[in-house]
């Protein structure tokens, strides 16, 4: 199937700067070249359809055989779990995610997020302890640093597991299979298929059949952790076993390589812009900004697959078929010169900072203000621990999704880490 | 041609503000952010600086936020020379000056009004004196009720069942006091969303413990001998004890001391037109004096022309933005106010929102969600296309209903949504007591998505 554009968005080759295919993408705001899926690439259009209700999440609602080449093969997790809220429509995700929210955020919890500082902050600092610990040189020479596995692959990890309750003993066996099922998220053309999908099924059902105990546990005794509440939670405001346990997958799986590329991606452009580097040391503040102009200029999330319209609907002239596939390319949006000045430019200093990086609309990230909160921390630290940090190899080694967008290693040198 | 005059007024001019409040303090900020340079005199009639009142009947009335820390956020410094607890008393419009009640004249090279409205009082002015007698529309009426309702009233009564009267119902509720609501329409909100939306925020109400009587009139309010109000009677005969009465009657425009000043100025407000610019009593458009927040009525394009007031905190921001704009701008660089009108309100933990103009809507159509479970968006139709919108936690969808308004998209919305339920299958009448019915017109559509390039595109009747 020759798709032109996407073939080539699609190609590992354009991993690293996929960007001009994004502004050559947005010369057609709806594109469809006759088979493929009909993409939207500019911001206005993208921000419409997000809060489009004529548009669904819920891949029940796609035309058999609607041609997408990121269509999921059946990788057998429908066969176990039901969906997630974030592959359903109203009522039901609208009722899931309340209930999440319930013991996540405010209203009815406030300080959730605020609670874990004190996690969020020992984690980081052990990481970083252990990198410098494992480096040989300690202060004299060069250390050399993969920040990939070594700091951003653990870290969303650990943190989700401190959300969900997941006691320390268990994190390490949480870690593997969280690992496989990143890796299952990133297809390798060279491994053997049948192998790979049987790693992943397994790690599926070693990861279910741990969570359904931790919640019978939780359920007999509770903790202030975020499956203890929703296990306790009865009545109408309360979910299935089967809707929890798919549910705490979701968090797992939404919050864990989407912050990996967050923080890969912020470490490499501060790298590459080492006047904001420097400027982060000194300006602790600045984090905040930067973290939203981060999720702009390399947002980790650079396209949502998942959007199907219910009925034929018109964009700019286009007609979309009811049942067809739709891309909506949130990293092409976020760089539309009819939105942004200056699309191209790094800028933590930017006012005009309303990104797609999240997404908008009833499935705008859930997990927001932890995924901020973690990449400001990270970032901090990083920058004022590493010191100077420099990248070496640039462009660093992509892994092949492209979806999820990120670098498989960055390796810094750096002359020592602070204390 | 660059106009002197223009770089005269923008460089030293003289431009003064009546009304020191959202309208007011946005478009001072504007004229500033543009570059205004000149002077600018800010008068008010309230003793405060600007403030905001929306928190008055939410926060304020909960106890979570006090009446004197509802300051509006400032968006930069204005460098005004503030002129306040002195209102303006009367207008001189050939002499270019603005009279305060203190005697001092004020000059000015460009006037805007945005003197908002009042509380309607209760109509006896002896049983309005009553102590426990409150309105609800400034700082110092909130300060009061909230003081009153910290002291547990055994039954607090609330007169009109609009907007304002049902968020004080409410914040009574979530305070475990006793309220009772009389309307004399059939529910609540009906005049601003129809019966069908006022069915479900009576259930609303009554589920929430509120005593909601409808379909009824207070005739009359009884003090005791300290000058306490202790009942009220009502049209049905009753009598009900209560020690806090809340007026919420709506408002009245504060227009009084601009009359004869020969501006356009009445009870509905003052016209203007859409640039922002008051008409005349003889209609003619001034250059000189313009218009803006509650107490302005302005022709929109998209409601067939029709002059609307809108008493929206958002209309108040956006209509001084323009205002500002235009006042330090060329003719052709002037821009039309064409907000599409919103509106929010927060009552018994519900988020209600509108777009556009549901009162015009003869029919409503449930498109999303379910009025039993009061989440829901609910459209309004008129001849044939979307008019306005309404949610009840479920603003989220909002954003695109505007944009079917704006785009005068076809009613019944002919596709089918996400979270379309049997109730949705079909559109039912709105139930508004008195639809306004506007003539048959030309169609106008709106696009665009910053001020500055917002378009009007013109189709001429279908
Ligand atoms: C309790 C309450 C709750 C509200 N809740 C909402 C809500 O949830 N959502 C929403 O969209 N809107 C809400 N509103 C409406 C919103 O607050 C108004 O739309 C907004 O305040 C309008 O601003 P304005 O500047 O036009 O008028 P105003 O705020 O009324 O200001 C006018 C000012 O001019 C002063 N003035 C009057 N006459 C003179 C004179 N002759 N000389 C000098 N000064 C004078 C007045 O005293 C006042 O200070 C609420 C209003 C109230 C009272
Ligand atoms: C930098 C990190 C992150 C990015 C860039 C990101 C991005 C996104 C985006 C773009 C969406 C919208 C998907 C759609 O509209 O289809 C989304 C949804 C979601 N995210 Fe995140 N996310 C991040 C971190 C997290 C974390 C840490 C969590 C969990 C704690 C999380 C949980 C979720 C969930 C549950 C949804 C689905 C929401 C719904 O459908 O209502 N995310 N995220």
């Amino acid at each position: 199937m020759k798709q032109g554009i996407l073939t080539d968005i699609l190609d590992h080759s354009h991993r690293a700067d996929p960007y001009p295919l994004y502004a050559e993408l947005r010369k057609t705001p709806v594109y469809h070249d006759g088979e493929g899926p009909y993409v939207v690439s500019t911001y206005h259009e993208i921000m419409a359809l997000l809060h489009d209700p004529r548009l669904s999440s819920d891949q029940r609602n796609r035309t058999a055989g609607a041609a997408d080449p990121l269509a999921e093969e059946d990788t057998g997790d429908s066969a176990t779990l039901p969906p997630g809220f974030l592959k359903l429509d109203p009522p039901e995700h609208d009722r899931l995610r309340r209930i999440t929210n319930r013991p996540f955020g405010p209203p009815h919890s406030p300080h959730r997020i605020e609670s874990m500082r004190g996690d969020l902050d020992e984690t980081v600092k052990n990481l970083i302890d252990d990198i410098a610990a494992g480096t040989s040189g300690n202060g004299e020479g060069t250390e050399r640093i993969d920040l990939v596995d070594q700091f951003s692959y653990p870290f969303p990890v650990t943190m989700i597991c401190r959300l969900l309750g997941v006691p320390r003993e268990d994190e390490a066996r949480f870690h593997v299979w969280a690992d496989t099922l990143a890796a299952s998220l990133d297809p390798d053309p060279t491994a053997d298929q049948a192998e790979r999908a049987k790693v992943t099924q397994d790690a599926r059902m070693e990861l279910g059949m741990y969570l359904a105990g931790l919640i019978e546990d939780r359920r007999k005794n509770p903790r202030d952790d975020m499956l203890s509440h929703l296990a306790a939670a009865t009545g109408e405001e309360s979910m299935s076993t089967m809707e929890l346990l798919s549910t705490a997958a979701l968090l797992l799986i939404a919050g864990h390589e989407t912050t990996v590329n967050l923080i890969t991606n912020g470490m490499l452009t501060l790298l590459r812009h080492p006047d904001v580097l420097q400027r982060l040391r000194s300006e602790p503040g600045l984090a905040v900004p930067l973290v939203e102009e981060l999720l702009r200029y390399e947002p980790p999330v650079q396209l949502l697959p998942q959007r199907t319209p219910l009925v034929d609907i018109e964009i700019r002239g286009v007609t979309v078929p009811k049942g067809a596939a739709m891309w909506l390319v949130l990293a092409a949006g976020n760089r539309d010169p009819q939105r942004f000045e200056n699309p191209d430019r790094f800028d933590p200093d930017r006012k005009d900072i309303q990104h797609l990086g999240l997404g908008s609309g009833i499935h705008s990230c859930f997990g927001a203000p932890l995924a901020r909160l973690e990449a400001q921390k990270a970032l901090s630290e990083l920058a004022r621990r590493l010191e100077n940090p420099r990248l070496l190899e640039d462009p660093p080694p992509y892994r092949q999704n492209a979806v999820l967008r990120g670098p498989r290693h960055l390796m810094i040198a750096c002359d020592g880490i602070r204390p | 041609m660059p106009d002197t005059a223009l770089d005269a007024l923008r460089s030293s001019g003289r431009i003064v503000v009546v009304g020191a409040s959202l309208a007011g303090l946005r478009a001072a900020e504007t004229l500033r952010e543009k570059g205004f340079k000149g002077s600018l005199t800010m008068i008010g009639d309230e003793p405060y600086e600007p403030y905001d009142r929306p928190p008055l009947s939410k926060q304020v009335l909960l106890g979570k936020a006090s009446a004197a820390g509802t300051a509006l956020p400032r968006r930069r410094a204005i460098d005004a020379q503030w002129r306040l607890g002195v209102p303006a008393s009367g207008l001189d419009m050939a002499g270019r000056r603005v009279k305060l009640a203190d005697g001092d004249e004020v000059p000015y090279d460009r006037l805007l009004i945005a003197t908002g409205v009042r509380a309607r009082p209760w109509p006896n002015e002896a049983e309005a004196e009553l102590d426990g007698v409150f309105v609800l529309r400034t700082r110092d009426d909130g300060a009061a009720l909230a003081r009153r309702m910290d002291a547990g009233p055994r039954r607090v009564l609330v007169i009109g069942a609009g907007f304002t009267g049902s968020e004080i119902a409410s914040a009574c509720r979530e305070r475990g006091l006793e309220v009772t609501v009389a309307e004399r329409a059939d529910a609540p909100l009906v005049g601003a969303l129809g019966g069908v939306i006022g069915a479900v925020a009576a259930e609303l109400q009554r589920e929430n413990g509120v005593d909601l009587r409808t379909g009824i009139m207070v005739t009359g309010l009884e003090g005791d001998s300290t000058g306490r109000v202790r009942a009220a009677h009502f049209s049905d005969g009753t009598t009900l004890e209560c020690e806090v009465v809340v007026v919420s009657l709506g408002a009245q425009r504060n227009t009084e001391w601009l009359l004869g000043s020969g501006l356009g100025a009445g009870p509905r407000g003052i016209a203007c037109d859409a640039g922002c610019r008051a008409f005349d009593i003889t209609g003619i458009v001034t250059d000189d004096i313009y218009v803006a927040g509650d107490v302005a009525r302005s022709p929109h394009p998209l409601f067939g022309y029709q002059f609307l007031s809108l008493e929206h905190w958002g209309n108040a921001v956006a209509q001084a933005e323009t205002a500002a704009h235009n006042m330090l701008s060329e003719s052709t660089d002037r821009r039309p106010h064409i907000w599409t009108p919103a509106f929010w309100s927060t009552q018994f933990g519900v988020n209600i929102k509108s777009v556009g103009v549901p009162s015009m809507g003869t029919e409503i159509m449930i498109t999303q969600g379910s009025t039993a479970e009061r989440r829901f968006t609910g459209v309004y139709g008129y001849q044939g296309r979307i008019i306005g919108a309404v949610t009840f936690d479920n603003a989220r969808w909002l954003e695109f209903y505007r944009h079917q308004i704006e785009s005068t998209a076809p009613f019944p919305p002919p596709y089918p949504t996400v979270d379309r339920r049997a109730e949705g299958s079909r559109p039912v009448p709105a139930d508004f007591p008195d639809p306004s019915v506007p003539t048959h017109g030309p169609t106008v559509t709106l696009s665009g998505y910053s001020p500055a390039d917002r378009r009007l595109t013109f189709t001429p009747a279908r």
